[in-house]
């Protein structure tokens, strides 16, 4: 009985200090983003990298899940003749919903990865500690531009995966369902309103830095060789999205729990 | 010493869990000198060197460099001491996504603030020194051999003409001829800076070669400490165990026998 609350007791304070470590990294690479110097070359470079090339995976993701939100709204909905509801059904649904998290979830994969990979692979070869003898902070130089351009670059993304989601629902009602081209536009737009992409928008930045904080975090503090990158990499991925989860729910909650 | 030193360690400590890896560390380095640190695997001599640049912070004890204090110091106080220090790393710790040349030149560029064009010069200059050539110098560091990636580290170290520069384990994983080749370097470029150097590795030769003083640690603290031309007639049993290279001695490896 003992050994059983110690190691729940040991597991909590152990949660505790994880998390606190957590927040002091996320605070060190906050105030690190409004000081210089700055790397506006990495930025840029990671901006490219986070943005422009996740545009495939997040244009499929989206256009795909547009097009089986139609699909299944209008079996759905015809149950009781509410078919004509299926444009606002789906224009409501990516923007609020699918675009950020479906686009917030493969970002953790690709990005979120590579990001704890790669530090992690120059924490345990020591190329960070030769950053500091170099007198660069590595703070600023490998976590403040992953940070920024995830922050930054998530909305974009999104913003685009709101376009191509809405895109895809359109082509399955028009040229499947037999819809009209000008009353589908028109019922997409009319019952949208600035709130429900702009609540979109702040959920992707949130992931954004969710998600290259994850990835520069654990891989920052990886140990031990080829394992521990890899159980970096694991971790960042997984903390990444299931606190995108959670943030998703809470910032739902701020914006339209009335 | 009549002057007064340019590394001073006293009482540094430092453990990890249950290992007290150092306990007690006094240590001078005069101006000018090389010293080389001896010591088995596991003895600490790592996480001195670490100590001294501030990649770890110890316990307890003090570590002045020209008479200031070190320990403690954070930031940008920090950023202006380690100006003063180059590092060889074991594992060369090249940056993998530069070139060589930026490799070497990197102190010069992200901490001093050199011209690009200016500090590539500096860098082919660095090279040559090396003994490479032009066409290395626009490699990636994953291209090269082992000893040609020791002799890019040992560029960077002393590109930024440190007055302190530390040598971890240079001679590791190297073929004898290179390993005298690397030790001729070392001996050369702190020779022509006039840099103070601070060594750690087992291989004898290479202590032999590179060392006007040597010091041993072992079990966290300096046991023996005298010029090189000494250390035959120590009359210290660990040293001449050490340095005779006898698995039998004073000094007992951890080794568990089938």
């Amino acid at each position: 009985m003992l050994t059983l609350l110690r190691t729940i007791g040991a597991g909590f304070l152990g949660f505790l200090a994880g998390t606190g470590r957590l927040v002091m990294f996320a605070a060190t690479a906050i105030s690190h983003c409004f000081r210089p110097p700055f790397y506006f070359r990495l930025i840029g470079r990671q901006m490219l990298d986070i943005g422009y090339y996740s545009l495939p995976v997040v244009g499929m993701t989206t256009l795909f899940s547009g097009m089986v939100l139609a699909l299944q709204s209008y079996s759905g909905f015809a149950r009781f003749s509410a078919e004509g509801a299926i444009a606002t059904v789906v224009v409501l649904s990516m923007t609020r919903e699918l675009a950020p998290v479906l686009a917030g979830l493969m970002v953790a994969g690709r990005v979120g990865a590579a990001m704890a990979a790669e530090i992690g692979t120059m924490r345990v070869t020591e190329q960070i500690d030769a950053l500091t003898t170099l007198s660069t902070n590595p703070f600023k130089y490998l976590v403040v531009p992953r940070i920024m351009a995830g922050t930054l670059m998530l909305p974009l993304l999104v913003l685009t995966g709101d376009i191509i989601g809405v895109f895809g629902g359109y082509v399955v009602a028009v040229y499947k369902l037999g819809f009209n081209p000008g009353t589908y536009i028109k019922s997409t737009v009319e019952y949208l309103e600035f709130i429900d992409v702009a609540s979109g928008l702040v959920k992707a930045a949130v992931f954004g830095f969710l998600i290259s904080l994850m990835g520069c975090y654990h891989g920052y503090n990886s140990r031990g060789g080829a394992q521990g990158v890899g159980a970096a990499t694991t971790n960042a991925v997984v903390s990444a999205s299931i606190l995108l989860l959670i943030f998703n729910y809470i910032i739902t909650e701020l914006f339209f729990a009335r | 010493m009549s002057t007064s030193p340019k590394i001073r360690i006293r009482g540094l400590k430092k453990r990890f869990g249950s290992k007290q890896v150092l306990n007690g560390v006094d240590l001078d380095v005069g101006i000018g000198e090389s010293l080389v640190i001896i010591g088995g695997s596991g003895s600490g001599k790592s996480v001195l060197l670490k100590c001294i640049l501030g990649l770890i912070t110890p316990d307890e004890g003090s570590i002045q460099i020209d008479g200031e204090e070190t320990t403690g110091l954070s930031g940008r106080e920090r950023e202006r001491v380690m100006r003063k220090f180059g590092m060889l790393f074991q594992g060369g710790a090249l940056f993998d996504s530069l070139k060589v040349w930026e490799n070497v030149a990197f102190g010069l560029i992200q901490g001093r603030g050199t011209a690009k064009a200016e500090a590539r010069l500096v860098a082919l200059e660095k090279l040559a020194q090396v003994g490479l050539t032009e066409a290395v110098a626009e490699l990636s560091p994953a291209e090269l051999s082992g000893g040609m990636q020791k002799r890019v580290a040992l560029a960077r170290a002393i590109a930024t003409e440190p007055e302190i520069i530390f040598f971890d384990e240079p001679t590791t994983g190297l073929d004898p001829i290179m390993a005298d080749v690397i030790n001729d370097l070392i001996a050369a470029s702190v020779k022509e800076l006039g840099a103070t150097a601070m060594s750690i590795t087992h291989d004898m030769a290479s202590a032999r070669k590179i060392a006007d003083h040597i010091a041993m640690i072992y079990e966290g603290r300096i046991i023996w400490h005298g010029a090189v031309a000494e250390i035959d007639n120590s009359g210290n049993d660990h040293v001449d165990q050490f340095i005779n290279g006898r698995a039998e001695g004073p000094i007992q490896m951890q080794v568990t026998r089938p």
